[in-house]
């Protein structure tokens, strides 16, 4: 693979050239993970220790005896990235201080997936930010449990088709609206705390440089476009996170000691939810007035 | 050997004084009765600047281990400590745990599993754990838990072992005890305790994966080298055992026994209950009982070889089970001594008894009266030892 | 390491060598492959941006193109390339 060097010309060169996540992983053609996943890691960096959830992620990066990573790895289960970054992040200072490992600073950073972050992962996740290990944890929210089949997770939006939240004769698909974890987040009181999109990849490189300069706990909530479970052609996954937040439904921001602060401007006005709807099969069955009930609610915030 | 002085502790804060003198560098405990006492008094030597280690005040059993999992794979020596609910909340990692030759060492202050809770002592704790993979060990009294605690990390990060280790403190009986114990001196247990070299770590001067999934292509194989593994350790912990007998003059063995020279009868206990049971034997002996004592310390590997040998000749074992495995027919330690023998030319009779759940006191008397009966045994016998009805 | 015995597998089941995904052509999935117009092309590095298997590197011109061992063709390159200088066509 030559390096790219010519594209300073357009693209910031800010972009860390290295890839640490290798070719040959199989996640599914256009999956907006992988491509998070990818872009993440140029902003974290060589020097950086991954504590993998299991997952989309960890499934389609380390069968055994291959791994996508270029970096050092580890997954232990499903609901402890979080605890086990943290492990790892006690373990490199007790090396550090005692001479055993060089003085070098080394990130520890957990990722997960919607539910290992918001669902079975929450534990974890709030008694490690809670602490204040200097660790990053990335949540890659893809809306769902993903790997195991599209089943409805705490982040599936509102009247979503999935597969345990099926719209039938007395069901109009997921019940409830996304569960907020950024917010949960900031009352952890934590250094940082960032929503990303790689569909605006300048400010999510940027968003994970500043959180892995920062002393303490950051937490970055990724929005992850899966053309899979969202039942969408696969070369619309960066169009359709860029209508996320055009919409304003997934806005990107960032917040620093306590301090809110829009990174990506949003359209004035904001475009109908309808046109990051009706791009998605799975919001396929919604009526008319469901649709006016989450353009009600985008509208609120 | 030099004369050591005897200091008279709680046990439960000598296992942690014993684990302050081990050089752990990541400590995460959860408090949990009866294991509370070992988890604070660690965190005032901490405090105190008595042992550097990042101790760490995880918010659940699951993320104690989780956090011992992540520290050791990146080197650190890790430790952590727990018993009954704590212990089957970690139980989904345990088998992780062996399986990447994470080398954790964690004291068990057994305790029974809930319902209905019960926060006194029995090994119902221990029991689901059989399967884990790690190597488990059982003391007796505040001696052994020094002693065996020391010499923990010396067996598990041997590089032909390589594997966690428990070591088991009944609850309350043993951990609340005061007992005068001796402490070798900080020089000798770090000229005992080598660095922790692992055989791969985390860090970005060598990437690398660790905990890939695995498909039926090498799956298998995987599983078979966790049973080699475990299994070839038994050499490795009676060679430290050994070492620790030459410097310290106190010997440790797999089993253990206890006047069993032509004895006809044989009990087999574990834990602290082992040393009611010697007083046991005595009184029987007087009476006439020809009775011995054998003490399994190590739980597993299961030393099948050991156990023949030490009840050689016996006609009849009476197993004591401080726990219960509903739907078996038997207690735990009954069914694995009993498959020891199956493939023997002559088998003893073999009876148990279920004891001492729930921390039900378990006297003198009542292994006289055990010994008696278990002298009758015709044939196999199942029973629940002083339960009502 | 197919084939491999119960001893010759790692301790701990650690994988040693990084990037070692790179033995699986994922480019025998695809059905559809990006052809490129390069009197159109901007060399912007979009696509090697967009691209979730970061198969896209840059020639000694400057050009932009995707490494059809690798390339599953989800087409964002495409979709997303400023001046249409990539099209997806239909493979074989």
């Amino acid at each position: 693979m030559s390096i790219v060097e010519n594209f300073d010309l357009y693209a910031p060169r800010l972009i860390d050239k290295g890839e640490y996540f290798s070719v040959g992983h199989t996640a599914c053609a256009g999956c907006g993970e992988a491509l998070a996943t990818r872009l993440v890691l140029k902003g974290l960096g060589k020097d950086t220790i991954v504590s993998n959830a299991t997952g989309c992620l960890e499934i389609i990066s380390s069968r055994y005896p291959t791994t996508a990573w270029e970096i050092p790895w580890i997954h232990v289960a499903f609901e402890n990235a979080a605890a086990v970054a943290a492990g790892v992040e006690a373990g490199l200072k007790a090396l550090r201080r005692k001479g055993r490992i060089p003085d070098r600073d080394v990130k520890s950073v957990s990722m997960a997936g919607d539910g290992g972050t918001a669902d079975i992962g929450l534990q974890a996740l709030s008694g490690a930010m809670e602490r204040g290990h200097d660790m990053i944890h990335v949540c890659f929210d893809n809306e769902a449990y993903m790997n195991t089949g599209i089943q409805r997770s705490s982040q599936t939006p509102f009247g979503a088709w999935s597969t345990t939240s099926p719209p039938g004769e007395v069901s109009f698909g997921q019940r409830t609206w996304k569960k907020n974890i950024p917010e949960i987040m900031v009352a952890h009181n934590i250094a940082y705390v960032a929503t990303a999109n790689p569909s605006y990849p300048l400010d999510l490189i940027r968003k994970v440089e500043k959180a892995r300069k920062l002393k303490g706990p950051s937490y970055i909530h990724c929005l992850s476009v899966c053309p899979t479970g969202w039942r969408m052609d696969s070369s619309l996954t960066i169009k359709v996170g860029r209508l996320a937040l055009e919409t304003g439904i997934f806005p990107l921001y960032e917040v620093e000691n306590g301090k809110y602060r829009i990174t990506v401007d949003m359209p004035e006005p904001l475009r109908p939810v309808e046109d990051y709807l009706k791009l998605q099969g799975r919001f396929r069955h919604l009526t008319p007035d469901k649709i006016e009930e989450i353009q009600a609610r985008v509208n609120l915030a | 050997m030099a004369k050591r002085k005897r200091i008279g502790m709680e046990v439960a804060l000598a296992a942690a004084e014993a684990v302050g003198m081990c050089n752990v560098d990541v400590a995460a405990v959860y408090p949990i009765t009866p294991q509370s006492h070992i988890a604070e008094h660690l965190s005032e030597l901490v405090a105190d600047g008595k042992t550097d280690t990042e101790y760490v005040t995880v918010e659940s059993e699951h993320t104690s281990m989780s956090v011992c999992i992540g520290a050791s794979a990146t080197g650190a020596r890790a430790y952590t400590a727990t018993c009954a609910q704590g212990l089957m909340l970690m139980h989904e990692l345990l088998p992780i745990a062996s399986a990447m030759r994470c080398p954790i060492v964690m004291s068990v202050a057994n305790r029974p599993v809930n319902a209905p809770l019960n926060i006194l002592s029995d090994h119902s704790d221990i029991m689901p754990q059989r399967d884990s993979g790690w190597i488990v060990i059982f003391s007796e009294n505040g001696q052994e838990v020094v002693d065996l605690t020391l010499m923990a990390y010396r067996i598990a990060e041997d590089k032909d072992v390589m594997l966690p280790v428990i070591i088991c403190i009944d609850g309350f009986i043993l951990t609340h005890m005061v007992e005068p114990m001796e402490f070798p001196d900080q020089k000798e247990i770090d000229k005992f305790l080598p660095d922790y070299k692992p055989y791969a770590t985390l860090h970005p001067d060598k990437p690398l994966t660790m905990g890939a999934f695995a498909m039926p292509d090498f799956f298998p194989q995987m599983m078979k080298a966790k049973d080699m593994a475990l299994l070839n350790s038994k050499k490795t912990i009676v060679k430290v055992w050994d070492e620790w007998e030459r410097k310290f003059g106190r010997r440790y063995r797999p089993v253990e026994t206890y006047r069993t020279d032509g004895a006809e009868v044989i009990l087999v206990t574990m834990g602290s209950m082992s040393e009611t049971a010697e007083l046991g034997v005595d009184e029987l002996r007087d009476k006439g009982v020809s009775v011995g004592l054998v003490k399994i310390r190590l739980w597993r590997p299961f030393p099948s070889d050991e156990l023949k040998a030490a009840v050689k000749g016996a006609r009849i074992l009476a197993v004591m089970d401080r726990a219960v495995s509903p739907g078996t027919g038997g207690g735990p330690v009954f069914t694995d001594v009993k498959a020891v023998f199956y493939g023997e030319d002559s088998r003893p009779i073999i009876v148990n008894y279920v004891m001492g759940l729930g921390g039900i006191d378990v006297t003198v008397g009542d292994f006289v009266k055990m010994g008696e009966k278990a002298a009758k045994a015709k044939k196999e016998e199942y029973e629940f030892y002083g339960v009502m009805g | 390491m197919a084939g491999a015995t119960w001893r010759e597998i790692f301790p701990g089941n650690v994988v040693l060598t990084p990037g070692s995904t790179k033995e699986y052509h994922t480019g025998g999935w695809r059905s559809l492959r990006p052809v490129y117009d390069n009197s159109k092309c901007i060399k912007c590095g979009i696509c090697y941006v967009y691209c979730p298997e970061g198969c896209v590197s840059q020639d000694e011109d400057g050009y932009f193109m995707a490494n059809l061992d690798y390339c599953k063709g989800c087409g964002i390159c495409a979709h997303e390339c400023w001046p249409s200088a990539i099209e997806m066509v239909k493979e074989g």
